[in-house]
């Protein structure tokens, strides 16, 4: 029987606040799953901590709410233990790129097939406000008591250059490209991250839905001017296609340089595509050929109480 | 007969193959028959600084290291200087003569605290701050030295073999010294060359000028070499003996125990274990196609615990191995495995803190750091094994209990037993079970409740990938089914869940696992850890002055079996408490649990074991009604 969209709603209370961000990104995972029809079993969603961290628990498949910028990491490592799950990793801009930013790094190097999808509001919501790794330097939101002192971090950017395959950025009240871009990282062999821009109405009073829309910004005929248009709808191809220095260097360059268009233009979608990378998975049958068919979720290792490994070899080698 | 006991040692700088030259002279002397305990002491340094390693060898069974050296082996001065006042009366220093002007001033690794008590000795001595100097001062103690020039020996090769390349290849130094010491001690020169053979098994063109280079400094030992009381000549070999290093324990432990995931952030001295681990990744598994371990190198502890976790969740077998420094930093990360009630090893093996301490150096300051680190409460064990032997068994007891209490399990472990080698009994994964407690293979209900209420207060665990098994977790105080909860009463029943456990715990870990008693007596010793063999050995020379202590082994210290501990100890008057750290961490968990004080302390912190000869020395004091409350140990180098 067909999954429904419903079938991966929990009934779990919801205590974001009324307009939040959040919601669209939470709907869009599970149009996702349901358009593609994950068994709810074979799906797990981990999370980091804050108000995005929540997402877990609205979602009915697996959940893991894990710890502050700690969701990668335990993310991989079940991932790697078990690839036949579907794992989608959810966390806010403070969790994967200020205490997170590491294991963002190096998940990046492993290219492990999953989905990291970053709720970016450019604050700490939970606890009221302080300004997060992607709020700009000299900006004061509203709970803030000085302006912002640090430069952002530039989550493409950083996503790019730290070997990320697919690199995306979505905007939380398109619903219908978030679920699209939610389905093109799911499928993406290799890791997949989105930075979803998210107003945060109660703490953010700079990047509000208004100003992403551009309503304080109109042209000639006072029409707004919205900020967010689609890297697709100019023509960007950001797929690397074959094997090629020069190939590569351009995909990446001319991602990096759409990355750090900002203000009056914000692209959106797919930034950077390299399928030709080998995932993780990949790395490891190199060394261990059975590892896909035979994970480590999946290996017998006792019968009736007693282990089967046999390491008689090893101790052979040990006696003198 | 009169019985084989004597202690060798090997110096030189890091990197001129102290370690291989130990390990071909354990391997001779264990395929004699001898049983053997070597130790590795060495700097965090790459080349150049000082490394040894003793090897003690015997015919009877011995699990530690004495304070005396029989035979020295040195082809360079740091070690003369080091050790030579080490050596014992009627022991032997076999020396590189090329190096007997070497002045104190001209070895720019000997630090300045070392040098000014080892001038002042020899001052007081009359002698010279030289090569020289030290020899004729042990010489005067009774030891005899034999001068021999390593380059020379490397000449007469060159031309013996008509290879001039040879002249120059110092790298070979290792191999003469052990040659050499073979030749003296009147060891069979064919297990030698079978070592040599086994080590460079790869590269034959190496073996065979290293076998060449052997066998000259051998022949050239027995020539000329005066004989002393000290010979190997033949031990007595008992079938499935093997040679072992400390972290094969645990990994093979591992292997046999199913773990199939072992992420890690590289540490000395826990990283040995995972790159022997990785080095045998693929897996015979009987009648069925290969297992495998998939061990990861993370980006550091944070995330090495993070995804042990993560691939527990799966139901997949997972731990970690770590020390000090990085579990500090998996504390919060622990905490997360203790509230989920996920299964998961953590490998501790502990070295010198605080902070990066003494970070090749032995130490057990950690106890009670691994028993309370990661705030708020929560259920796990503290295990610790008392050797290599045990740490095989006890790896496979940890993941049992860790899958059938649902807690979070660190296995202690330290840097003494991690540089030792040793001789034991094969082991034997037949004695091993494997017992996964309350996982899941299928659920056939509608509604399953990952924290669902029992009357052990354990429930059963579901894995991700697991149809109708669908639960959440939460580093939140939670519901039954894994959704954040902060409602008093369920806060109430959770907790009350989760920490009845350590009674369970208590009273399903069989007794002789928790505690094991070498004998209860007037006085009797506790401790926990890599002590066990200096200690028993120190027991063991008592016993023949019919001078009986007792010991009490603590393997399971949290939760801590106090009844058990305090009914085993009934009989005893004087508790001596034995261990590795400054301020009697056992001692301190003692009284907190018994409400006992113990009467004495054997410490050490200088980050190096105890011997047993140091053992033994205090518990003859405290015997004697002379020794003071704390008794701090100081020998080695």
């Amino acid at each position: 029987m067909a999954l429904k969209l419903s079938d991966y709603k929990t009934e779990f209370h919801n205590d974001w606040c009324p307009g939040c961000g959040d919601f669209g990104i939470e709907n869009a995972i599970q149009m996702a799953l349901a358009e593609m029809q994950i068994p709810r079993h074979k799906a797990a969603i981990f999370s980091g901590i804050g108000c995005s961290g929540k997402t877990s628990h609205f979602i009915n498949v697996y959940g893991i709410h894990t710890l502050h910028g700690r969701v990668l990491p335990f993310a991989q490592g079940a991932k790697i233990a078990n690839p036949e799950l579907t794992i989608v990793a959810a966390g806010g801009d403070g969790d994967g790129l200020g205490i997170g930013a590491g294991h963002f790094v190096a998940a990046g190097r492993r290219n492990v097939d999953m989905t990291y999808i970053i709720f970016d509001n450019g604050v700490y919501g939970l606890t009221k406000g302080q300004a997060s790794p992607t709020l700009k330097l000299g900006e004061q939101t509203k709970s803030l008591p000085t302006p912002n002192t640090n430069y952002n971090v530039n989550p493409i950017g950083l996503a790019v250059a730290s070997g990320f395959t697919f690199v995306a950025r979505a905007y939380s009240y398109d619903v219908r490209q978030l679920k699209d871009l939610i389905v093109a990282a799911i499928k993406h062999d290799g890791l997949a991250f989105l930075d979803v821009l998210q107003p945060c109405p109660t703490y953010n009073d700079i990047n509000t839905r208004d100003w992403y829309a551009g309503v304080e910004s109109t042209d000639s005929s006072e029409k707004p001017r919205p900020r967010i248009y689609k890297l697709e709808e100019t023509g960007f191809d950001p797929v690397v296609h074959y094997e090629d220095e020069a190939e590569l260097d351009e995909k990446l360059s001319q991602a990096l340089i759409k990355s750090l268009e900002w203000g009056n233009k914000i692209p959106t979608g797919v930034f950077y595509k390299n399928e030709i990378i080998t995932p993780y998975r990949g790395r490891i049958k190199d060394k261990i050929p059975n590892y896909v068919e035979n994970p480590p979720a999946l290996q017998r290792i006792s019968a009736n109480g007693k282990p089967i490994t046999d390491v008689s070899k090893i101790l052979d080698s040990l006696e003198v | 007969m009169e019985t084989v006991d004597l202690s060798w040692l090997i110096g030189g700088p890091q990197g001129s193959g102290v370690e291989s030259g130990a390990n071909i002279f354990s391997r001779v002397c264990a395929a004699m028959g001898y049983q053997v305990f070597g130790k590795r002491e060495f700097y965090s340094n790459i080349k150049g600084e000082h490394s040894y390693f003793v090897v003690r060898v015997s015919d009877k069974t011995i699990r530690s290291n004495v304070n005396d050296v029989s035979v020295m082996v040195s082809y360079d001065a740091e070690t003369i200087f080091r050790h030579a006042d080490e050596v014992t009366k009627g022991g032997a220093i076999i020396y590189d003569s090329d190096l007997s002007k070497t002045k104190t001033d001209e070895v720019p690794s000997l630090d300045n605290y070392f040098k000014s008590r080892l001038e002042k000795l020899l001052e007081s001595k009359n002698k010279e701050f030289s090569i020289s100097g030290v020899l004729e001062y042990v010489k005067e103690k009774g030891v005899k030295l034999y001068p021999v020039s390593f380059r020379g020996i490397l000449s007469s090769v060159a031309e013996e073999t008509n290879n001039p390349k040879l002249k120059g290849m110092i790298r070979m130094f290792n191999v003469l010294g052990v040659s050499l010491s073979l030749g003296f001690l009147g060891m069979p020169p064919e297990s030698l060359l079978n070592s040599i053979e086994s080590i460079f098994s790869k590269k034959p063109k190496i073996a065979e000028i290293n076998k060449q280079a052997a066998t000259y400094a051998y022949n050239y030992a027995t020539a000329k070499f005066e004989k002393t009381k000290f010979s190997l000549n033949g031990g007595k070999k008992e079938p499935h003996t093997i040679l072992v290093q400390g972290h094969q324990g645990t990994a093979i432990g591992k292997m046999v125990s199913g773990c199939r995931f072992q992420p890690y952030y590289p540490i000395t001295p826990a990283s040995d274990e995972c790159v022997y681990l990785e080095s045998n990744e693929i897996l015979e598994i009987k009648e069925d196609r290969p297992g495998s371990t998939v061990v990861i190198q993370t980006e550091d502890e944070i995330s090495a615990l993070g995804m042990t976790i993560g691939g527990a969740l799966t139901g997949t077998r997972s731990s970690t191995c770590t020390s000090g420094p990085g579990f500090s930093l998996m504390a919060e990360t622990l905490g997360w495995a203790g509230i989920n009630e996920v299964p998961i090893v953590i490998t501790l093996y502990q070295r010198s803190g605080p902070s990066t301490g003494l970070p090749t150096r032995h130490g057990q300051d950690d106890l009670l750091f691994a028993i309370n680190a990661g705030h708020g409460e929560f259920p796990r064990i503290v295990y610790a094994s008392g050797d290599i032997e045990e740490s095989f068994y006890d790896t496979a007891n940890c993941f049992n209990y860790s899958d059938v209490y649902q807690v979070p399990v660190i296995h202690m472990l330290d840097k003494f037993i991690a540089s030792s080698v040793i001789t034991c009994k094969r082991f034997d994964p037949e004695k091993v079970t494997i017992d996964r407690g309350k996982l899941l293979d299928r659920i056939e209900t509608e509604d399953y409740k990952r924290f669902e209420q029992t009357e052990d207060g354990i429930s059963p665990r579901s894995k991700l990938g697991l149809e109708k098994g669908i639960f959440w977790n939460t580093g939140d105080e939670r519901d039954e089914y894994g959704h954040i909860s902060e409602d008093p009463v369920c806060r109430v029943q959770m907790m009350d869940k989760r920490l009845s456990r350590l009674e369970y715990i208590l009273k399903n870990i069989p007794q002789e696992d928790q505690v094991v008693s070498y004998g209860v007596y007037e006085h009797c010793i506790i401790s926990w850890g890599s002590t066990k063999g200096p200690i028993l050995d120190a027991i063991e020379m008592l016993k023949k002055e019919n001078l009986n202590v007792g010991f009490l082994q603590l393997k399971l210290l949290h939760p801590f079996p106090s009844e058990l501990v305090k009914s085993l100890l009934k009989d005893a008057k004087t508790i001596i408490d034995v261990e590795a750290n400054h301020t009697g961490q056992l001692g301190s968990l003692f009284k907190q649990n018994t409400g006992k004080d113990v009467d004495y302390y054997i410490l050490k912190y200088t980050g190096r074991a105890m011997t047993s000869t140091e053992i033994y020395d205090s518990l003859k004091k405290i015997l004697e009604n002379k020794a003071d409350k704390r008794e701090v140990l100081t020998h080695g180098a």
